[in-house]
C-alpha cells in the first residue's frame, strides 16, 4: 500500500467539543512518516483527547483525519481494527492488564491475533522485553513495578505486534530523571532502529527538544506553533515563550478564571 | 419543572435503549465465545461461583434451618409436623432458592465483576485492548456475562440441596419429626412443574444479575469514585430487579 502522496496522518479542519466545552476548533496537523512528532500543550488541552480522535476511539464533530490517505470515518469496524493493528499505544499509565504478569502481557496480543507455537511466542516477548531493558522482570507483576518499568513493559507490548506508528501519551509524567532518559532514548532508539513513526504527547519540553524532529504546540483548540524545537524556541509568540520557558504566567493565565480575588476574600459573593 | 421532568424521562429512555442494546450485543456474541473462548468462559464460572460458594452454604444452611423451626413450631399447631419437609422444599425450590442466590451473588459476585470491568476502564486496560484490535465487549464481556449466567443454576442448586439438609437437621435430627414422614410427603407432593419454575427462576435470575453487573462496570465513571458507585449500584438494581421478576413470574405461572 503506497499511499505515499498522503502524509502518514493528515488532520484538517477539526472539531470536536465534550459537552458544551470546545476542546478543538479548526485544528489541523500533519504527521510525516519516519519522525517523531511532538504534541505539546498545557495540560487539559486535549492532547489524549486528539490521540483518541486519531485512533478512532472518538469521533470528531467535524473535519476529516487521514491515516495513510484513509479517512477514518469511512471505516467499518473490521477496517479500523486492521487499521488498529499498525498502532501501537503507550498509554499515560501503562494500561497493563493487572491479571497477568509482565510476559503474559507482552504475549496478550499475540496470543491474541496470532496461532504462533508458544516456544516462538517466548522468543518474541523475551526479544522485547530485552529491548526495553525488562527481560529480568518477566514473572513480576504489574502491581510490583515502579511506574517507569511499567511502561516499558507497556512499551514491550506496544511493540510486540511491530507496529507502524507508536504513539507515546506522556511517557514523562511522574518518572525520575534516570528513567527519564531512558525512555527518551527508547524513544529515538526504536523510531529508528524500526523505520517507524513516532507521535509522541508531553509538556516536558527538554525532552521534546532533545527527541523530536517536529513539534505541534496546541493551545485553545489550535495549533499554536510548530516547527522543529530550535524554530519554536526561536519564535516570538507570547505564547511558545511562555511554554518554552516554563513561565507561571502569560497568555495561558497561571489563574483558572475565577471572581476577584480580594472580594471573594472579603466575603462579597456570600450572598 | 416540566422541562427537567421530560429531561430525566428522555434520559432514562435513552439509558434503557443503550442496556437493551448493550444485552443483545452480549447475547449476539456468546455462542462464538462459548465455542472459540471455552476456556475464558469456565474460568470466569469458576470466578464467579467459587467466590459465592462460601456464603451460599452457610446461606442456605441456615435459611433451611430456619425453615425447619417455623415450620414445625407451625404445623405442629395442626398436628401437621410431617409436613416440615414439604413445606421447606416448596420454599426452597420456588421461592428462596433462587430469590436469595441471586441477591448474594449480586453482594459477592457481582459487585467483584462490576468493580474489576469498572477498575479496567478506569486504568485504560479497555482502551489499551480497543488499540491492540481486541474487542473488550468479546474479550472481557461476554466470557463473564456467560460465566454469571452458567454460574447461577448451580448455585441456586447448591444453596436449595444445602438447605434441605439444614431443614433436615432441625426438623428431624433435633426436633424429632418422622426422617421417613419428611421426605415421602415431600416426594409424594412437589411435581416437576414446581421444580421447572425454580429452574426458569434461577435462569432469569442469572442473566438478570450478571447483565446488571457487567452494565455496571461497563458504564462506570472511570474515576475511583466512579467504581465504587458502580458496585453499589449493582447490589441495588440487581435486588430490585431480581424481587420484581420474581413476583412477575409467580404471577404468571399461579395466573
Ligand atoms: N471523559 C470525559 N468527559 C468529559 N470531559 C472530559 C473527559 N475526558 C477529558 N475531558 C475534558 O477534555 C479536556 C481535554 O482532556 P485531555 O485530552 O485529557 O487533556 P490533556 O491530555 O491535554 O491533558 C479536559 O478539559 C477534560 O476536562
Ligand atoms: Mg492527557
Amino acid at each position: 500500500m503506497d499511499n505515499s502522496s498522503y502524509e502518514l496522518i493528515e488532520i484538517h479542519d477539526l472539531d470536536y467539543s465534550r459537552g458544551a466545552r470546545q476542546i478543538f476548533n479548526g485544528l489541523n496537523v500533519e504527521i510525516r512518516r519516519g519522525e517523531v512528532t511532538a504534541i505539546m500543550g498545557p495540560s487539559g488541552t486535549g492532547k489524549t483527547t486528539l490521540l483518541r480522535l486519531i485512533t478512532k476511539q472518538l469521533i470528531p464533530d467535524r473535519g476529516v483525519i487521514l491515516v495513510d490517505g484513509q479517512d477514518l470515518s469511512a471505516l467499518n469496524q473490521k477496517q479500523l481494527y486492521k487499521l488498529r493493528r499498525r498502532f501501537g499505544m503507550l498509554f499515560q499509565n501503562g494500561a497493563l492488564l493487572t491479571d497477568f504478569n509482565v510476559f503474559e502481557n507482552v504475549a496478550f496480543p499475540l496470543r491474541e491475533h496470532t496461532r504462533l507455537p508458544n516456544r516462538l511466542i517466548r522468543h518474541i516477548v523475551l526479544t522485547k522485553l530485552h529491548a526495553v531493558g525488562l527481560r529480568g522482570a518477566a514473572d513480576m507483576m504489574p502491581a510490583e513495578l515502579s511506574g517507569g518499568m511499567a511502561r516499558r513493559v507497556a512499551l514491550a507490548r506496544a511493540m510486540v505486534m511491530d507496529p507502524d506508528i507508536l504513539i507515546y501519551d506522556e511517557p514523562f509524567v511522574g518518572l525520575d530523571p534516570i528513567s527519564m532518559g531512558v525512555i527518551v532514548r527508547l524513544v529515538r532508539k526504536m523510531n529508528d532502529a524500526l523505520g517507524i513513526s513516532s507521535i509522541l504527547v508531553s509538556h516536558d519540553v527538554q525532552e521534546i527538544a532533545s527527541v523530536a524532529d517536529r513539534t505541534y504546540l496546541i493551545s485553545d483548540g489550535k495549533v499554536a506553533a510548530s516547527g522543529s524545537p530550535q524554530e519554536l524556541k526561536k519564535t516570538s509568540s507570547d505564547l511558545v515563550q511562555q511554554f518554552m520557558n516554563g513561565m507561571a504566567d502569560g497568555p495561558v493565565p497561571f489563574h483558572y478564571s475565577a471572581p476577584n480575588y480580594a472580594e471573594q476574600l472579603l466575603g462579597r459573593d456570600a450572598e | 419543572m416540566l422541562r427537567e421532568i421530560y429531561y430525566q424521562i428522555m434520559g432514562f429512555v435513552r439509558t434503557f435503549g443503550a442496556f437493551q442494546l448493550f444485552f443483545v450485543k452480549l447475547v449476539m456474541n456468546s455462542p462464538r465465545i462459548f465455542v472459540r473462548r471455552f476456556g475464558l468462559v469456565v474460568q470466569q464460572v469458576y470466578n464467579a461461583g467459587a467466590l459465592s460458594l462460601v456464603i451460599i452454604m452457610v446461606c442456605g444452611l441456615f435459611v433451611g434451618g430456619v425453615l425447619g423451626l417455623q415450620g414445625h413450631s407451625n404445623l405442629s399447631k395442626f398436628n401437621a409436623e410431617d409436613s416440615v419437609g414439604t413445606f421447606a422444599a416448596f420454599s426452597l425450590i420456588k421461592e428462596l432458592g433462587p430469590v436469595i442466590t441471586a441477591l448474594l451473588f449480586a453482594g459477592r459476585a457481582g459487585t467483584a465483576l462490576a468493580s474489576e470491568i469498572g477498575l479496567m476502564k478506569a486504568t485504560d486496560q479497555l482502551s489499551a485492548m480497543e488499540m491492540m484490535a481486541i474487542n473488550p465487549l468479546r474479550r472481557v464481556l461476554v466470557p463473564r456475562f456467560l460465566g454469571g449466567v452458567i454460574s447461577m443454576p448451580m448455585l441456586v442448586a447448591v444453596f436449595t440441596s444445602v438447605g434441605l439438609f439444614g431443614a433436615h437437621v432441625v426438623a428431624v435430627d433435633l426436633l424429632a419429626v418422622d426422617a421417613g414422614a419428611f421426605w415421602q410427603q415431600m416426594q409424594s407432593t412437589l411435581e416437576i412443574a414446581d421444580i421447572y419454575e425454580g429452574i426458569v427462576k434461577s435462569v432469569v435470575f442469572g442473566v438478570v444479575a450478571s447483565l446488571i453487573a457487567v452494565w455496571e462496570g461497563y458504564n462506570a465513571v472511570p474515576t475511583a469514585e466512579g467504581v465504587g458507585r458502580a458496585t453499589t449500584r449493582t447490589v441495588v438494581i440487581t435486588a430490585i430487579a431480581v424481587l420484581i421478576l420474581d413476583f412477575m413470574i409467580t404471577a404468571w405461572y399461579l395466573g
